[in-house]
C-alpha cells in the first residue's frame, strides 16, 4: 500500500517559496491572523516583526501545515498548506517556540529519535551536537538542560532535514551571545545554499541585517 | 514503524517506574473486589477471571494516558509529525509499546490473583496467551481514544468513558476464555470464544489505525 508520505511530488521550481492569500485564522472568538498576504521569493531571507500576540507564530505554523486557516490560502515550495500537508512538511523545517524534545530522553537520543524517522543514519548526530556546542551533553537527559541549551538542540534538529524552506520563530529566544552567532552563521550559512528563510524575531536590528526583505505585523494583519 | 516502536520502548523504560505503580494500583484493585465479596473462596474463585480483567482494565487508563504525555510535554508528537512522520507508523508503534506493556502488567497480575482468589490453572501458557489477545483489543482504541483526549483538561475522565463501552465485546470475550481456562471447558468452547476475541483485535487494530491519522490532524 501506498502511504500519503511515499506520493512525492517534486516541488515547483518556478514558483515562488511562500505565496499566501488573505490567511485567517482564529481561536476562539479572537482572530490571531486577520488577513494576511505575502510572496517570498525562493533563496531569501524574510524577517517577520511585530508585537507579542501579532500573530507571528500563528503565520509560521499554519505556513508549516501544523494549523488550518480558516480563511485564505497558502502555498510552500508549491504545495498547498492544507492539502498538500505531507510534501509542505518534506520541503520544510521549523524551529517554533516549543522545542518538540522529549524530556526523559537523552539529547543524543532526542536527535536519534529524529534521524531514525527522517530515514538519516545516525551517525551525523554527534556533528550535529558538536555544532550547537552541546556534544558533552551527549549523554543528559534533556530535562537537565537550561531554555536556552533545549533552543540550540531544537536547532541541531533542523540541521537534520534536508528542507528548502525554513521557519525560525524566535531563534534568539533564550540564546547567550555565542548562541545569536550561531543563528546569524546558520541563516547566511542557508541563504548561500538558496535555502528561503523566515525568521519571526525581537531582534529587529540583528534580524534586519540578515533580511532581504521585512514584514512588520499587528494585530493579525500586515501592517508594513 | 520500527523508529516509532523503537522510540516508545525507550520512553517506557525511561519512566518504568511508572508501570510499578501502575502494577500496584491493579494489584491493590484486585484487593478490593475481594473484600467486595468477602471470604468465600468458591465465589472468589468463579468472578476471578472477571476481576483480573476488570483490574487490568482499570490499570491500562493509566498506562494508555500516560503513553501520550511526553507527547504532550513539548508538542513532541507535533515535532514528529512535520518532519515528516507517517502518522500511520506512530499509531502501531504506540500501540505496539502500550500492548507490550499491558501484556506484561497483565501476565503480572496473574500471581496475585492466584494468591487472593485461589484461582491457579495448570494451563499457563493459554492464559498467557489469552491475555495478549485480550491486552491488544485494549491497546488498539485505548491509544485512539488516548490520543483524542490527549489535550482536552478532563482527559482522566474522558479516555473511560470512551473507551470502556467500545472495548465490551473483547472484554467479555477474554472475561470468558479466561474463566474457561481456570474453571475447566467441559463444553470445549474456548477456542470459539479465542476466535471471538481474534476477530474483534483485527477489526479495532485495522479501523483505529485508519482513524489515527485523522484524529491527529483535525
Amino acid at each position: 500500500m501506498i502511504s500519503a508520505l511515499d506520493r512525492y511530488h517534486p516541488p515547483n521550481m518556478s514558483e515562488p517559496a511562500i505565496q499566501a492569500d488573505h490567511l485567517a485564522r482564529r481561536f476562539g472568538r479572537r482572530w490571531a491572523l486577520a488577513d494576511v498576504s505575502l510572496v517570498v521569493p525562493r533563496g531569501t531571507v524574510l524577517m517577520v516583526a511585530g508585537h507579542n500576540g501579532s500573530g507571528k507564530s500563528t503565520l509560521f505554523r499554519v505556513l508549516a501545515s501544523v494549523l488550518r486557516p480558516d480563511h485564505g490560502v497558502a502555498r510552500v515550495a508549491g504545495f498547498d498548506v492544507v492539502t498538500q500537508r505531507a510534501d509542505v512538511r518534506r520541503e520544510i523545517a521549523l524551529l517554533s517556540h516549543y522545542t518538540y524534545l522529549y524530556e526523559s530522553l537523552t539529547a543524543r537520543e532526542n536527535l536519534h529519535v529524529a534521524a531514525d524517522h527522517l530515514g538519516i543514519k545516525r551517525d551525523i548526530v554527534m556533528s550535529l551536537l558538536d555544532r550547537v556546542a552541546l556534544s558533552s551533553r551527549a549523554d543528559d537527559v534533556v530535562s537537565t538542560f537550561s531554555a536556552g541549551m533545549r533552543k540550540r538542540l531544537s536547532f541541531a534538529r533542523v540541521f537534520l532535514q534536508n528542507p528548502s524552506v525554513v521557519l525560525l520563530d524566535e531563534p534568539y529566544g533564550q540564546l547567550d551571545p555565542e548562541g545569536f552567532a550561531l543563528v546569524d552563521d546558520v541563516v547566511r550559512e542557508l541563504r548561500s545554499k538558496q535555502v528561503t528563510v523566515l525568521m519571526a524575531t525581537h531582534q529587529i536590528e540583528r534580524g534586519a541585517s540578515l533580511a532581504d526583505q521585512q514584514l512588520i505585523l499587528a494585530a493579525g494583519r500586515v501592517q508594513k | 514503524m520500527i523508529a516509532a516502536l523503537r522510540k516508545e520502548l525507550l520512553l517506557q523504560w525511561r519512566s518504568r517506574a511508572q508501570f510499578f505503580s501502575v502494577f500496584i494500583f491493579g494489584a491493590t484493585a484486585l484487593l478490593l473486589f475481594s473484600f467486595g465479596v468477602g471470604p468465600n473462596s468458591e465465589v472468589l474463585r468463579q468472578f476471578s477471571a472477571g476481576f483480573l480483567w476488570l483490574g487490568l482494565l482499570l490499570s491500562s487508563t493509566l498506562t494508555l494516558a500516560e503513553s501520550f504525555h511526553a507527547e504532550m510535554e513539548n508538542r513532541a508528537l507535533e515535532g514528529l509529525l512535520i518532519l515528516p512522520a507517517d502518522p500511520r507508523a506512530l499509531y502501531y508503534g504506540k500501540t505496539l509499546a502500550n500492548w507490550i506493556q499491558l501484556t506484561l502488567l497483565g501476565s503480572a497480575l496473574v500471581p496475585v490473583m492466584v494468591i487472593l482468589y485461589d484461582a491457579g490453572t495448570t494451563r499457563l501458557l493459554s492464559l498467557l496467551a489469552i491475555i495478549a489477545l485480550g491486552s491488544a483489543g485494549l491497546a488498539a482504541p485505548g491509544t485512539l481514544y488516548a490520543a483524542m483526549t490527549s489535550q482536552v483538561r478532563a482527559k482522566q475522565t474522558l479516555l473511560p468513558l470512551l473507551l470502556f463501552p467500545l472495548i465490551v465485546p473483547a472484554l467479555l470475550a477474554s472475561v470468558k476464555a479466561t474463566s474457561l481456562v481456570i474453571l475447566g471447558d467441559p463444553m470445549q468452547t474456548l477456542r470459539s470464544w479465542i476466535s471471538l476475541l481474534a476477530a474483534f483485535d483485527a477489526i479495532y487494530w485495522s479501523l483505529c489505525g485508519l482513524l489515527y491519522p485523522r484524529v491527529l490532524e483535525d
